[in-house]
């Protein structure tokens, strides 16, 4: 909406201001929170065809191994553990940011990356224990769809710790400006969208999957 | 060098990828090239890199990058319809024993050329410049929200052209038709490069269209000028508004179907596989959940054009505004509960399919409620027969009939025997060229003064419009009537003579149109060699009635030097007739983002990337990749992005307006 | 429904009198309805289209800015009474369209089968429907006469005036299999099942086709329907069973093979359970049919013994990322086909398909002279 509002008199008597003769600036960034809102729905709806694919390919295993037989629930409940304590981390930076506390928002930052990291680690060593099962994405439709729903979570993480990274370096050279404090709310924005990507992926794949 | 060594080095790029025996395409390779290096040359001799560089290139500016759309598009149609005249000569010729003179594998390329060219490199640009130059006019602003990433977008829409252009020339385009339908598209049955260039085109062209859609609906929403409700929207801005809600909700449907078809290419899936659980079936229905609302994305911002169009030239406020706007919404829903209709034969239920035939009838009440408002704006108004609203007439006149028969498909029993027919052909050309293209040429010859500051020519103008109207119908008629005998598409070869005719009136027809792009592309030179004659010193040549009239023509780099204030929906009409007087004194330092060449970068370096992964190349690939992040990371390093335009710069471009307009009177 | 032939001239183009509109002229009763259908959604259409196109010209002349006569109300932009109109009218009409569509779709949904011969002409009791399989191979069709025990390439014979069943499937990719004259076009795909009834009520010849683009050879996948009568058919079935060639699935599989223009064969017996191996996907010894495959899946896991260790099929394709740097091979420039001559099938191959003309795979004795 307009910044600036500015009082008009009905049409027919005076004639109104036309133009606004003051300083009219958008400041830089206005849009970016919008901005950064529409490309994550629009990147939830990339998650939500994955879904809607294992929804379809769910239960197409065409001979292969099932849910049951190759899903150990254990290890993803610490996987999950870890992502969701990343998130609250996040979170912590994020206080610590209002309060302008540079150091402290670094530093949970980097607790936050090494949840994250743990999370990734987990990841790849479930995924490697699958191929070795010989239950690669190849198999079947069923973990096809696995393979890439569970897998572009996997990477977006990946890509948010890239993202991490840079922008601890942003914030200890720069301090915390509006241009970082900015990106930290991004940041913070797809992070947490992650995490509720993931209790998606950890009910409809992992607990229904073994359920099935 | 041992071959494994060769082909890890150039993957599955050999000498044969090049058309070394082929004389038609060679020869097109030929012109191509030496016109390119002409190209080249003379843009080194006249030292013009540096221009192209620093002004264009890198631009920010929306109305620059607007216009670099609209050349993309022009060059696009060009090959595009290359494509259409090659299809129609060889469907006039090929009747028993004459083969014509392509053959299937060379045939099958270019319909589906045709169609990926057509939508995604012509009708998309054209309609992504418009929106682009004038949607911040329109609402008051200088700029889009983000402008670097309109910039990145532009960049990316022209590399996925690139890259269909390249399977020209190095090794072939798919041979499935423009949606690469699996499980033909699949490793199975097209294991070649083609679906891969396909696949790569539309995904690298496809960031550039969804981040242009954010870019554009942050903009409408927070960007507009003081005054200005969305109720007092331009009916062409709320239709931009509509349509990139559609681009931001259809384009990663698109994005994830062709993801999981890579995925059975490259790691050898099974998403839509016929073996292994896959099923081709959810490809068809995943790709129409993008294709149908892809339809309204195109046609929706000509209806704005129309709107614009139609109200200017009648000199008469819009009839129906609100409803107008209704309709723009109701369509906007609808878009995504009809996709079925583009398969009732695939065998779903009765009531499966009554129910899309029907979704997709009720969207016509909306449109046909559009039709009946430019009807009643021109009821009682002064209409001036300009191009622009020559072009809307026209539209209003085919549209209706594209209209009529695309609610005759509708019917399932109906579409059971008339799809994928020559009738469905003529259908979607009958909307898409009816309908879109008209749109966009009302749209080129409205706003051309105001992005150039000169009209275009009218006489070399009525010659393009004629042939275009007459040549359609010459061309198209003929497939209509074909779809009844029972012809259907993509065939390159008839036995029945008697059909021969109608194929040899639609070849008229399509020629008529060739004169029509010729008369097009005369009316611009003509009109770049006349524009002293043709000039628009007062920057509203059209007595127009939305804002982008209120600056002058072209507008300076600022757009506005004051933010205009809104008090009606036709926000420069009501300034005009209440004699708002435009301040010439007591100008300001404007704030301006600054150009930049990453996304030049980042776009080539995404085309290096398609390019390596197309032909198998994976150590480019990864170099590619690593590039684009490494780039990508160190321009969010660059915290110095805009800059400040003095006062006194400002003061300069204004003082010349001022005495242009007081020359004037 | 009957009735609405008779309105035809009513609506019908006088600009379609000259040619052989199949579609609008069929010779079957299914495709008749839907052409009555197309003839009456065109004219509740043209209801509201012609009065709009009229309007246009009207206005756009009436209302030209050298008319000074005609009212000029700059400021005029409303009016409830016109947006009522506006938006009901079309509104009516399509509550009519949506009305008619909802009872034809049923009425005519191809899984059913039909309720009459033609106009007044139920089906008789006792008349049983012929059943023809129908298989879409890369670029020819196979119908498939199960209580004839007969099969035929690129002739569908039927007798007129019996309502045939036809079920339908693909060895490949999708088509769709369309005879103009008899009824609407239906999808053929692997691995699926799909159903059309239909009842021919002329005999003569007509064309029918493959109308789903499929690849190469796709422009030739034509067949030609023969409509006769209960005798004639007898006769013809006769005919076929002297022919002498057998369609077992070692002939099935070198038919499968991708061949074009193709002349009729006609094959006087056929393996009993073909089509259905056809349909589940294993036609080609080794391959584990499909219902045996989700019978596998539904089962408790554990309680068989474990499939992980499944071997790559022979000649299954790899994916890209998974190929050696010699299996990449090269993709060539082509606008005419390169390497193997033909029938090559084997999936994820650069010639795969890869073909404009071919004679025919090798059949043991074809009958040339049976071609049509």
């Amino acid at each position: 909406m307009a910044t600036t509002m500015t009082e008009t008199t009905p049409p027919g008597t005076e004639a109104p201001a036309f133009w606004d003769l003051d300083p009219h600036e958008h400041p830089p960034g206005a849009s970016t929170m919008l901005g950064f809102w529409l490309y994550l729905m629009s990147d939830c709806l990339i998650f939500a065809m994955l879904f809607a694919a294992w929804g379809v390919y769910g239960a197409a295993y065409a001979g292969g191994p099932t849910p049951k037989e190759l899903f150990d629930l254990k290890l993803v409940a610490v996987n999950t553990a870890m992502l969701l304590l990343s998130s609250i981390t996040y979170g912590f930076a994020m206080i610590s940011s209002d309060e302008k506390r540079q150091g402290a928002v670094l530093g949970w930052l980097a607790a936050t990356g090494l949840f994250g990291a743990a999370f990734l680690a987990i990841e790849l060593y479930e995924f490697s224990h699958l191929l070795h099962e010989g239950a690669g994405p190849q198999r079947s439709a069923f973990l096809s769809a696995f393979f890439t729903l569970v897998g572009t979570h996997g990477l977006h993480v990946t890509f948010g710790l890239i993202w991490l990274v840079t922008l601890m370096v942003q914030v200890a050279r720069r301090g915390l400006e509006p241009a970082n404090l900015r990106r930290l709310q991004c940041l913070s924005l797809f992070w947490h969208f992650l995490d509720v990507i993931w209790i998606g992926v950890f009910t409809f794949v992992y607990l229904l999957g073994v359920m099935r | 060098m041992s071959d494994t060594l060769i082909k890890t080095i150039f993957g599955r790029l050999t000498l044969e990828s090049f058309p070394i025996h082929e004389p038609i395409v060679l020869a097109t390779f030929v012109v191509v090239a030496l016109g390119g290096v002409a190209l080249l040359l003379a843009l080194t001799y006249f030292k013009l890199w540096g221009y192209l560089w620093k002004e264009w290139f890198t631009s920010v500016d929306h109305k620059k990058i607007g216009i670099m759309y609209m050349v993309l598009g022009l060059v696009m149609l060009l090959r595009g319809f290359a494509d259409a005249i090659m299809m129609r000569l060889q469907q006039a010729m090929a009747f028993g024993a004459n083969e014509g003179y392509l053959n299937a594998h060379h045939f099958d390329q270019i319909f589906t050329a045709h169609g990926v060219i057509m939508i995604f490199f012509v009708a998309m640009p054209f309609v992504t410049g418009l929106m682009n130059y004038v949607v911040p006019l329109q609402i008051g602003a200088r700029d889009v929200s983000f402008p670097f990433l309109n910039n990145f977008s532009f960049w990316m829409t022209a590399a996925g052209a690139v890259i269909v252009m390249a399977s020209l020339f190095v090794g072939e385009f798919a041979r499935t038709g423009w949606l690469a339908m699996a499980p033909l598209s699949g490793l199975d049955y097209s294991p070649d490069v083609g679906v891969d260039y396909y696949i790569w085109a539309l995904q690298v062209a496809g960031v550039g269209t969804l981040l242009s859609g954010v870019n554009l609906l942050a903009t409408i929403v927070k960007m507009r000028a003081p005054g200005m409700t969305m109720m007092k929207m331009p009916v062409f801005t709320w239709s931009a508004l509509v349509t990139n809600v559609l681009i931001v909700a259809a384009f990663p449907v698109l994005t994830a179907v062709l993801a999981m078809l890579s995925l059975d290419r490259y790691v050898g899936t099974n998403f839509f596989t016929n073996t292994g659980g896959g099923n081709p079936m959810m490809y068809v229905n995943m790709i129409w959940i993008w294709g149908h609302p892809e339809v309204y994305i195109l046609i929706l911002p000509a209806f704005g054009i129309f709107s614009e169009v139609v109200s200017t030239f009648s000199g008469k406020r819009l009839f129906g505004y609100t409803s107008m706007i209704y309709a723009l919404i109701v369509i906007c829903i609808l878009a995504y509960l009809v996709w079925l209709h583009h398969f009732f034969t695939m065998g779903s239920g009765a009531s499966v399919n009554s129910f899309f035939g029907i979704t997709t009838m009720i969207i016509s009440i909306p449109t046909g409620a559009k039709i009946f408002n430019w009807l009643f704006t021109m009821y009682k108004g002064r209409i001036r027969f300009e191009l622009p609203m020559m072009w809307s007439i026209a539209f209003m006149l085919t549209f209706v009939i594209g209209g009529m028969t695309g609610v005759l498909l509708a019917v399932p029993p109906a579409d059971f025997v008339l799809h994928n027919s020559l009738f469905l052909i003529a259908h979607f050309h009958n909307v898409i060229i009816g309908g879109v293209l008209f749109g966009l040429f009302a749209g080129i010859n409205y706003w051309w003064p105001k992005a150039f500051g000169f009209k275009l020519d009218k006489k070399w103008g009525l010659v393009s419009f004629w042939c275009w109207v007459v040549g359609f119908w010459v061309a198209f008629t003929p497939l209509y009537i074909l779809g009844l005998m029972g012809v259907t598409r993509r065939l390159r070869h008839f036995d029945d003579p008697s059909l021969q005719i109608w194929f040899i009136i639609a070849g008229i027809g399509a020629a008529i149109i060739a004169v029509g792009i010729a008369a097009f592309l005369i009316q611009i030179f003509v009109s770049v060699r006349n524009r002293e004659q043709l000039r628009d010193f007062t920057g509203d040549p059209w007595d127009g009635r939305s804002l982008e009239w209120a600056t002058s023509s072209p507008p300076p780099e600022y757009n506005f030097a004051f933010t205009p204030v809104i008090h009606d929906l036709d926000a420069w009409y009501d300034m005009k007739s209440r004699e708002a007087a435009r301040p010439t004194t007591g100008f300001r330092d404007i704030h301006m983002p600054k150009s930049t060449g990453a996304g030049v970068i980042l776009a080539g370096l995404s085309a290096v990337i398609a390019m390596a992964m197309i032909w198998y190349i994976w150590w480019l690939a990864i170099l590619g990749f690593v590039g684009l992040l490494v780039v990508a990371i160190g321009h969010t390093f660059n915290y110095d992005r805009d800059f400040h335009i003095p006062a006194e710069e400002v003061t300069r471009v204004e003082n010349l307006r001022t005495q242009a307009l007081a020359a004037r009177g | 429904m009957s009735r609405l032939s008779r309105i035809t001239p009513f609506v019908a183009l006088p600009l379609l009198g000259g040619c052989n509109t199949v579609v609008m002229n069929p010779a079957g009763d299914v495709a008749r309805q839907q052409a009555d259908l197309i003839l009456w959604s065109t004219g509740l259409m043209l209801l509201i289209i012609v009065p709009v196109m009229i309007l246009t010209v009207l206005f756009a002349w009436r209302y030209r800015a050298s008319n000074k006569d005609a009212e000029y109300l700059p400021d005029w932009d409303h009016s409830t009474g016109l947006e009522l109109i506006i938006w009901s009218a079309p509104l009516l009409i399509i509550i009519a369209l949506g009305a008619l569509t909802w009872v034809a779709t049923h009425t005519l949904d191809p899984y059913r089968p039909i309720s009459r011969l033609a106009p007044g002409k139920a089906v008789p009791a006792n008349q049983r429907p012929l059943e023809v399989q129908v298989v879409s191979l890369d670029w020819k069709w196979l119908f498939i006469y199960p209580e004839q025990g007969i099969a035929t390439v690129n002739e569908l014979v039927v007798p007129a005036n019996r309502q045939v069943r036809f079920r339908l499937t693909s060895s490949s990719v999708m088509n769709t299999f369309y005879v103009p004259a008899m009824a609407g076009m239906i999808y053929t795909m692997a691995g699926m099942e799909t159903k059309l009834h239909a009842v021919l009520n002329r005999t003569g010849q007509f064309g029918g086709m493959s109308a789903n683009y499929s690849g190469a050879g796709f422009s030739y996948m034509n067949f030609t329907t023969h409509s006769v009568d209960q005798a004639g058919f007898d006769r013809w079935v006769d005919g076929v069973r002297g022919s002498g060639l057998q369609l077992r699935r070692d002939e099935y599989l070198k038919l499968e093979k991708p061949s074009e223009k193709v002349p009729v064969i006609r094959f006087s017996a056929v393996e009993s359970g073909l089509f259905d191996r056809i349909v589940q996907l294993c036609a080609h010894p080794g391959e584990t049919c499909m219902g045996a495959t989700m019978a596998h899946d539904g089962h408790q896991p554990g309680s068989h013994p474990p499939v992980n260790d499944r071997a790559p099929r022979a000649g299954e394709p790899k994916g890209a990322l998974l190929k050696d740097p010699g299996e990449k091979g090269s993709s060539p420039h082509v606008t005419a086909p390169h390497g193997q001559p033909h029938g090559n099938r084997e999936p994820g191959n650069d010639s795969n398909r890869n073909m404009t003309r071919l004679e025919l795979p090798a059949l043991p004795g074809t009958a040339r002279a049976a071609q049509g």
